[in-house]
């Protein structure tokens, strides 16, 4: 059966920030994870969805439950690295959703009972990072999950690889993906060194103009009743945007960064008084990332600009004395610092 | 033959189940309210009856994933030769209704499955070496049966739902009653696609969600489909004004979490588009690219699909789309009664969590693995519940000859099959300890008596306690200070020796004295305890929390820590030890939302029996 039809992308009304910045981690996915606050009904799991369908196919090996890719031997997983040149296939860039209240087995993979039980072999059955490797994990009501295991969530996004000590079974296998994770803020509220290791964060909401809200009520409406026809319709503007990606994820090695960036990064980062230096990394890695869609050889200070609020707005210590939120913080930061000069 | 347009609310019912029948998947369903009964099973039978007579899919609560997404089949592998594929209760529902019991009790996470899979019309089944996505594109009929303000079913679920209904007066002896019959829904299918819906009614529809405060986009998408469902049913070529408003009452109200500001008397109608574009607003739907908007940039301007059916004809003299203020007004007037209720606790602010969703996995797993073990039920080791090994084996037992042909058949070799159909997990009895908090007033006001009735109360209790295994614990509060006497027990000696050497006499902290209460019970509560709050006193403060002796200040903040005391809908009986019953005490008893016992001159085994039962129909 054919593959079911994804909301295209670029179909996605208003929501620039968000579009934004997943289009940016999927140019580097080393920038970290997306966290997307908002309320339910705001197009968030639409979003992540209609970007995997939109990234070129990646190939791995028929069926395997690792993703594997077929041409990196070192990366692959033990059923396959002892398989001979296996068939391999084209698929979609997955994304898996993490279900709230999974347990942690469930996440990371246990021992196979049944081929434990009937051929007393210890087998390892993957979990659900297993199938997310390569692709998108999908953390719906993030603020609402277990802590222990966004820690060990973050762990595994930030070192690509997935290690299982447990019942017996010692496994490493390659776990690769981006972690987006949504909430509703008002539920909820992520530890300070939680929020600290997602790459990105920004703010959705329903659209307030009337307008917006008649235009996406619209093309919704119109994709469920003729799914086919309304992805043709945007079929065009969705090949630019996919192009636009593999072009900037081949030059992003050789865009240039000149120091007055990255002073302008320290700069930023010091005034608003995030912790540690993750804030500054991310931010250079972000604006590059921008600096690659755009086209450019090298960061200009717009492209940082651009890209501060959703690198910076979650890593600020919240004084209780300032009434302003995050966002307004950083660009007030912004605005000093950079139209001053 | 439809009714006539003259079908009044009473009509809902029959009215939901012929739009769902019309269009199931694409309105995503129904949340059925009410509890089990004639008219809920007389509904669902109609609806039935009305999606060609197929049975309706039944989703037990609990349901495993194996069922419910799908996997081996392990008869017709036998018979085929190779391995089959179970396609599972949703796939098997393609085209069909899916009901959903006792959808308040389902957790978030195990709803999810079924939301993706309205989400995405299909089910993915993965186990090793097999992976199929099979289409299971259906609607869902969530059975709401939640009494309490924290049991209801996953908004993540309702959210897709286009309709909310109470059935209370379904006519259960007559079907045919407001009736439609199948071959109308059928004559609908066929029609739906083409009916006329502009770009003025999706406008109507999201400014009247956006008055009733709803913020979710879903729902004007829905109410649109909704219209235009009911509009195929009375077999017009349009949506009107009648189809619009079905849609906001059937759709939009029962999301409402504001009433709508009522609108102006000298607003002039200039929402009415002029009468040249009368006959442009209801074409059909592929036009929408081409209308005049400044809005996004991204209008295609070539990517028009050829087949796009021909444009409605034009000539008909359109009724122009409702004014949005009538709309309103004809939606408010819909109301039922007690949605004004209903709303005014919502708009109170954030969602209590989920009864549940509230135990956090981690403690869930604990509970499954501790207490005491009573024998063995069918389950999945991996939801944390240990494995029993050997009723598992002899779970599998009979079935050995049959899996050994089907492997011989597929070309294993045979040897012991297990299937995670056999699997057997422990089950434990875990009970969670009760404890009964008792808040003594040992000041002066209280007569000596008092005080001794009350220690004898609490001794006799804790006879009884030590037979069900609860605990107590005694805070008194007297002078300027509340004191944990005794704290959580169940030890007999320890409490009798504590409480003999309890003194009394003083000024009454009462502010104090519930804060202490409050603060004990609170942290039982955290740890999984049931915590239960008596209080024994005549209700007159004079000491506040400060120490000062006042009584009108004492009194207020008395009165305040009582009201921390109800919001925390703790379990509290208060009993009024004055000689005769004064007021103050019921006004304390009623500003802790408490049980209210008055007892002059009564007897410790009394105070004991009448804290027993009433504590007894409060739990």
């Amino acid at each position: 059966m054919s593959p079911p039809r994804r909301y295209p992308f670029s179909a996605i009304v208003a929501q620039e920030e968000m579009k934004q910045a997943l289009v940016s981690v999927a140019v580097d996915p080393g920038i970290g994870g997306v966290l997307v606050f908002g309320e339910r009904g705001t197009g968030k799991s639409t979003a992540v969805r209609a970007l995997a369908q939109l990234l070129p196919k990646i190939e791995r090996v028929k069926d395997c439950l690792y993703n594997c890719a077929p041409d990196r031997p070192a990366g692959l997983c033990p059923r396959c690295a002892e398989g001979s040149a296996a068939e391999t296939e084209a698929c979609t860039v997955p994304v898996v959703d993490l279900p709230l209240g999974a347990s942690e087995d469930r996440v990371v993979g246990s021992l196979d009972l049944e081929a434990a039980l009937n051929r007393g072999e210890k087998v390892f059955e993957p979990g659900l990072l297993a199938r997310a490797n390569r692709g998108f994990l999908y953390i719906d009501e993030v603020n609402l999950l277990d802590d222990h295991l966004v820690d060990l969530l973050i762990d595994v996004a930030a070192s690509g690889e997935n290690l299982v000590e447990r019942e017996g079974l010692s496994i490493r296998h390659p776990a690769r993906f981006v972690l987006v994770g949504s909430g509703n803020p008002e539920e909820g509220e992520l530890r300070p060194q939680l929020l600290d290791r997602f790459g990105m964060s920004v703010d959705v909401g329903t659209p307030d103009e009337i307008d917006d809200r008649v235009e996406v009520v619209m093309r919704r409406d119109a994709f469920e009743r003729d799914p086919a026809a309304f992805v043709k319709q945007y079929q065009r503007k969705e090949s630019k945007l996919r192009d636009q990606i593999v072009a900037a994820r081949e030059a992003l090695e050789d865009i240039e960064t000149g120091r007055e960036v990255l002073e302008a990064a320290a700069a930023l980062c010091r005034s608003l008084k995030t912790d540690g230096l993750r804030g500054e990394i991310t931010l250079m890695k972000a604006a590059r990332a921008q600096a690659a869609l755009a086209g450019e050889s090298k960061v200009t200070l717009d492209d940082l600009k651009r890209v501060a609020p959703s690198v910076l707005r979650h890593r600020l210590r919240r004084s209780p004395l300032d009434d302003a939120s995050s966002s307004v913080r950083v660009e007030r930061a912004m605005e000093e610092l950079f139209d001053a000069a | 033959m439809p009714p006539d347009s003259g079908i009044g609310p009473e009509d809902d019912p029959a009215l939901v189940a012929a739009l769902i029948a019309v269009a199931p998947q694409a309105l995503g369903g129904v949340v059925l309210k009410g509890g089990p009964g004639p008219e809920r099973d007389a509904w669902l039978s109609t609806l039935s009856r009305l999606t060609d007579g197929r049975a309706l899919a039944r989703v037990p609560f609990d349901i495993g994933d194996d069922r419910l997404i799908g996997g081996l089949d392990l008869a017709a592998t036998m018979a085929a030769g190779r391995a089959v594929l179970d396609r599972g209760l949703l796939a098997g529902a393609d085209g069909g209704i899916v009901v959903v019991a006792m959808a308040e009790r389902w957790t978030t996470a195990a709803m999810q499955r079924i939301c993706a899979a309205i989400d995405t019309g299909c089910v993915r089944v993965e186990r090793e070496g097999l992976s199929e996505t099979l289409p299971a594109s259906f609607g869902v009929v969530a059975l709401d049966e939640g009494i309490e303000d924290d049991e209801f079913v996953p908004p993540t679920l309702t959210d897709r739902l286009a309709f909310t209904l109470y059935v209370t007066a379904f006519d259960p002896v007559d079907p045919d009653a407001p009736g439609f019959a199948p071959e109308d829904v059928a004559a609908a299918r066929a029609r739906l696609d083409r009916i006329g819906f502009g770009r003025e009614a999706y406008a109507r529809l999201c400014e009247t969600a956006l008055a009733l405060g709803i913020p979710s986009l879903r729902a004007p998408q829905l109410a649109a489909v909704a219209a235009r469902a009911h509009a195929a049913l009375y077999g017009r070529e349009r949506v009107t004004a009648e189809d619009l408003e079905a849609a906001c009452r059937l759709c939009l109200l029962p999301r409402a979490t504001q009433l709508p500001a009522p609108p102006e008397q000298t607003e002039q109608p200039p929402e009415e588009p002029p009468p040249k574009e009368a006959p442009e607003d209801l074409p059909s739907d592929n036009d929408t690219q081409n209308e005049d908007r400044s809005e996004p940039p991204e209008a295609p301007e070539t990517e028009r699909p050829d087949d796009a059916p021909a444009d409605d004809d034009r000539s008909d003299s359109t009724p122009s789309p409702p004014d949005e203020d009538a709309m309103i007004e004809a939606a408010v007037a819909a109301l039922p009664e007690g949605l004004l209720g209903l709303l005014e606790k919502r708009a109170g602010g954030r969602r209590a969590m989920r009864k549940a969703d509230r135990g956090k996995a981690g403690i869930r797993a604990e509970t499954r693995a501790q207490g005491r073990a009573r024998g063995a039920r069918a389950g999945d080791p991996k939801s944390g519940a240990r494995l029993d090994v050997s009723a598992t084996l002899r779970a599998a037992a009979p079935w050995q000859r049959i899996r050994r042909e089907a492997c011989r058949v597929a070309g294993d070799s045979p040897r012991p099959v297990v299937r995670v159909e056999d699997f057997r997990v422990r089950r434990y009895e875990q009970r969670t300890t009760t404890t009964i908090v008792f808040l003594v007033d040992a000041s002066g006001s209280q007569a000596v008596n008092r005080l001794a009735e009350a220690k004898g109360a609490v001794e006799s209790l804790l006879a009884d306690c030590y037979v069900r295994r609860d605990r107590v614990a005694l805070i008194t509060f007297r002078r300027q200070s509340a004191d944990l006497v005794l704290p959580p027990t169940r030890s007999l000696v320890a409490a009798k020796k504590r409480l003999s050497r309890m003194p009394g006499g003083g000024g009454t902290p009462m502010a104090l004295g519930l804060d202490a209460g409050l603060e004990l019970a609170q942290s039982l509560e955290k740890r999984g305890d049931h915590a239960q709050l008596v209080v024994i006193t005549d209700g007159r403060a004079n000491v506040t929390r400060a120490g000062e002796g006042n009584p009108e200040r004492a009194t207020e903040e008395a009165f305040n820590a009582a009201r921390a005391i109800a919001e925390s809908r703790l379990d509290v009986l208060l009993i009024d030890a004055s000689p005769r019953p004064r007021p103050a005490a019921r006004e304390l008893a009623s500003a802790l939302n408490a049980d209210y016992l008055p007892l002059p001159y009564a007897a410790a085994a009394g105070v004991s029996r009448a804290v027993r039962n009433t504590l007894a129909s409060a739990a």
